[in-house]
């Protein structure tokens, strides 16, 4: 019995540690680890069949395939639902390190894409899409699909500009003045605050990386870097300094809230009006209406606030990009279909009505959206201004240990805004800077410092 | 419902009365060796392949991977830039130096010396009010006491989270409407004891389940003895029921303290409510965060293998101080 026991505790932890190599099934299963060689050839025979699978997470994606698959009799494309971005990252390298069970298709958070392309998960599709692909999209996000070489790993499908929202009725209601620097932001936070101390114009959420990550971009930050054969790491820069010492002092003043984002309490404060503001992307609406529907034409959208007066420039949080595995066995189709799902107009139209996506094409964007979403149906000029916004994300390149980076960015800001101090807060990015670098010594990369 | 305590509880006492086992056991004996020597290896071959297949395969493997890393050359990028090697020991002395899981291992230990007494206790009241002569509503209160191990920790974390959570609390509406402001216990030094707040919510009911079954055991005429030798209630409670029972209550003990040691339900459905938990907050998160979030599943696989072996070494340990006193009746 005593021994029963423990070794009941031994197999529990020993299966915890398993789980990551072992649950590779359920996957297609189809795929025999290399790749055939791609050559370009429409299957034009209609005895010929091909079967791709493609994982997804993103919602409608049933809709917008079946209509390939109308048009496409010989391709058939098959949904894979995923749960979401971290659960199929940690599936699909599990799939390539078995050497089966990966998709033909698969969708890839931008920050993501180095550390597929490090595991050797995504294909060159580079032969495969059209040579002029690179015209259709942002610089930005055309570099976050290539890591700024020529080869092409994934095409992008969404992207995520940041914008600032605010409740208008609580801003008319105390006279306040829409921020367009963060001076401003900062001010009116302050007066916010003091006309309604229980009222915050914004939280500081050490529980979301991705919007640290995209203000830092929008201040001049990349995290990380190409330089030759090596890679760099530039987390503790000048750039990301000035924004976490910045919210570090607003916290510490006690202006900001401190409280993460998507918690029972921040859907409340959204409902009951507390969280006056909101420093969010493109995609805020529908969270908006998910989380705070009674709250419905109160909310407006403006350009992020700017660190100096006249400056156009914002960060990007969230988005994907649509890319190739190595276990593909047809990946001139697969890419056919990706291109097809990114830049297609008829696929861009059922994206953002079936998929509430906003475009990564910038022609997608300009034809497929017209009508603010109903959420924001008090702002007629939503997507015109939304348009002008995402053509002034700042470029950004994400390195090859985004997750180490970013599990670090939530255990050293949860103790900084725990702390509360700014100096907590410029630590922080200290002490993520140290623990990125050395994880990618410690894996063997060439770095440079 | 003796038998059922004897198997669950080795410690159990044998029944005062016993039956003349030797001479029982000794006929059928002769009788298998004469069937064959193959038939005990056919009945233990499912058992043996079972056990093979998915604790010793697994384990193996997982000690195995715990001697290896991932090296990555240049950029890291295509094909065969990356390819296991041999680590040695490397991951085990980076895990054991890792600040963060020293810490968190220190942290549950304060949780468990918090815990485990608290909820051992409370069972063990339970057990025995429950078992005292006059009691009304017994098996509705039963019932109650254990329905909360039937929650999975999930789906409680979640509950308790919404009512810790100051805004949405209706346990913070009723202190603020008394005047005694919103305590937040997320957010504070408090957090430890949340945490162990959900686990005793939900593990006192099992406990006390196990410590009352082996209460039913006890003959009774033992307690007629005692009263008419002039004991009173509390007495027969503290002097008879509570010796007789040690061996449960060793049991549930080294289940808690399991449970301790692997606790990460709780804390990781916490998390994402407040800045307070980090990623490293228990040692099985850790374990997570290395597999799952890092894909690190070497460092992952060590840190298993240091829990496992402190478990063991734990349990171990407190048997051995503890055999001789609890089960000396056995022998």
């Amino acid at each position: 019995m005593r021994l029963h026991t423990s070794l009941k505790v031994a197999a529990a932890v020993a299966a915890t540690a398993l789980l990551a190599s072992a649950c590779s099934s359920g996957g297609s299963g189809d795929g025999d680890g290399s790749a055939s060689p791609s050559t370009r050839t429409t299957p034009t025979d209609p005895a010929q069949k091909i079967d791709l699978t493609y994982w997804t997470w993103a919602p409608g994606m049933d809709e917008v395939v079946k209509a390939w698959n109308t048009a496409h009799p010989n391709i058939h494309v098959t949904v894979n639902k995923q749960d979401g971005g971290d659960p199929a990252v940690t599936k699909l390298l599990t799939a390539i390190k078995a050497g089966s069970g990966a998709p033909d298709i698969m969708q890839a958070e931008y920050q993501k894409i180095p550390t597929l392309v490090a595991a050797d998960a995504l294909a060159d599709i580079t032969g495969d899409v059209s040579a002029d692909l690179e015209s259709e999209f942002s610089e930005g996000a055309w570099q976050s699909v290539t890591l700024g070489s020529d080869t092409v790993y994934a095409v992008p499908q969404d992207s995520g500009p940041m914008e600032f929202y605010y409740r208008a009725d609580v801003f008319e209601k105390y006279g306040l003045k829409v921020p367009t620097t963060w001076d401003e932001y900062a001010q009116v936070a302050a007066q916010l605050h003091q006309k309604d101390p229980k009222a915050y114009l914004g939280t500081f959420s050490a529980n979301d990386a991705g919007w640290f990550t995209g203000l830092a971009q929008q201040a001049g930050a990349s995290w990380w870097g190409i330089d030759g054969d090596a890679w760099s790491v530039d987390i503790d820069s000048a750039a990301t300094q000035k924004v976490a010492s910045y919210w570090g002092k607003l916290v510490q003043q006690g202006v900001i809230d401190n409280k993460p984002m998507y918690t029972p309490a921040w859907n409340k404060a959204l409902n009951d009006g507390t969280q006056v503001g909101w420093v969010s992307a493109i995609w805020a609406p529908g969270v908006l209406e998910g989380n705070a529907a009674s709250t419905k034409g109160k909310w407006k959208m403006a350009k992020l606030p700017q660190w100096n007066a006249g400056d156009d420039v914002t960060g990007n949080w969230g988005g994907s990009a649509t890319a190739v595995t190595t276990q593909s066995k047809n990946p001139q189709y697969a890419a056919e279909f990706v291109e097809w799902l990114n830049t297609s107009p008829e696929a861009a139209k059922l994206l953002v009505t079936e998929g509430g996506l906003y475009p990564a094409a910038l022609e997608s964007q300009k034809t497929a959206l017209s009508d603010p979403p109903a959420f924001f149906s008090n702002q007629p000029d939503f997507y015109t201004l939304a348009s002008q916004i995402s053509s002034t994300v700042a470029p950004f390149t994400y390195g090859p240990n985004v997750n180490v980076a970013y599990s670090s960015y939530n255990d050293e800001f949860g103790k900084a805004t725990k702390a509360k101090t700014e100096q907590a807060f410029t630590d922080a990015v200290s002490a993520m800077q140290t623990t990125t670098l050395d994880d990618l010594k410690q894996s063997g990369y060439n770095v440079k410092e | 419902m003796t038998t059922s305590t004897t198997t669950a509880a080795p410690g159990t006492p044998a029944p005062p009365a016993g039956r003349p086992r030797p001479a029982d056991a000794a006929r059928p004996r002769r009788r298998r060796r004469r069937a064959g020597s193959a038939a005990p290896y056919a009945f233990l071959a499912p058992a043996i392949a079972l056990f093979a297949l998915f604790l010793a395969l697994p384990i193996g493997y997982a000690v195995y991977l715990s001697f290896r890393r991932v090296k990555v050359s240049g950029l890291g990028l295509g094909k065969n830039a990356r390819t296991e090697v041999w680590a040695g020991l490397e991951n085990y002395r980076t895990a054991l130096s890792d600040p963060d899981f020293v810490a968190s291992v220190l942290r549950v230990l304060v949780y468990g010396v918090i815990l485990v007494p608290t909820m051992l206790g409370l069972a063990l009241l339970f057990a025995l009010l429950l078992d005292a002569r006059r009691v009304r509503a017994k098996s509705f209160s039963r019932v109650s006491i254990f329905l909360p191990y039937a929650v999975p920790a999930v789906i409680s974390s979640l509950l308790w989270g919404f009512l810790y959570l100051p805004s949405v609390s209706p346990i913070t509406y009723v202190t603020e409407k008394l005047g005694w402001g919103s305590p937040d216990v997320l957010d504070s030094g408090w957090v430890m004891f949340a945490i162990a707040n959900i686990a005793l919510w939900g593990g006192v009911g099992f406990n006390m389940v196990v410590i009352y079954t082996a209460l039913k055991a006890i003959p009774t005429d033992l307690y007629e003895a005692a009263r008419l030798d002039g004991a009173s209630e509390r007495q027969i409670a503290w002097r008879i029921k509570v010796p007789i029972v040690l061996p449960s209550l060793i049991l549930t003990f080294i289940f808690s303290m399991i449970a301790t040691l692997q606790v990460f339900a709780e804390p990781i459905t916490l998390k994402p409510l407040t800045n307070t938990i980090a990623s490293t907050w228990s040692p099985l998160m850790t374990v997570y965060r290395d597999a799952f979030v890092r894909n690190d599943i070497y460092s992952a696989a060590a840190l298993s293998v240091v829990i496992a072996l402190a478990t063991l070494v734990l349990s171990f340990g407190f048997l051995r101080l503890v055999q001789r006193r609890a089960f000396s009746q056995e022998k």
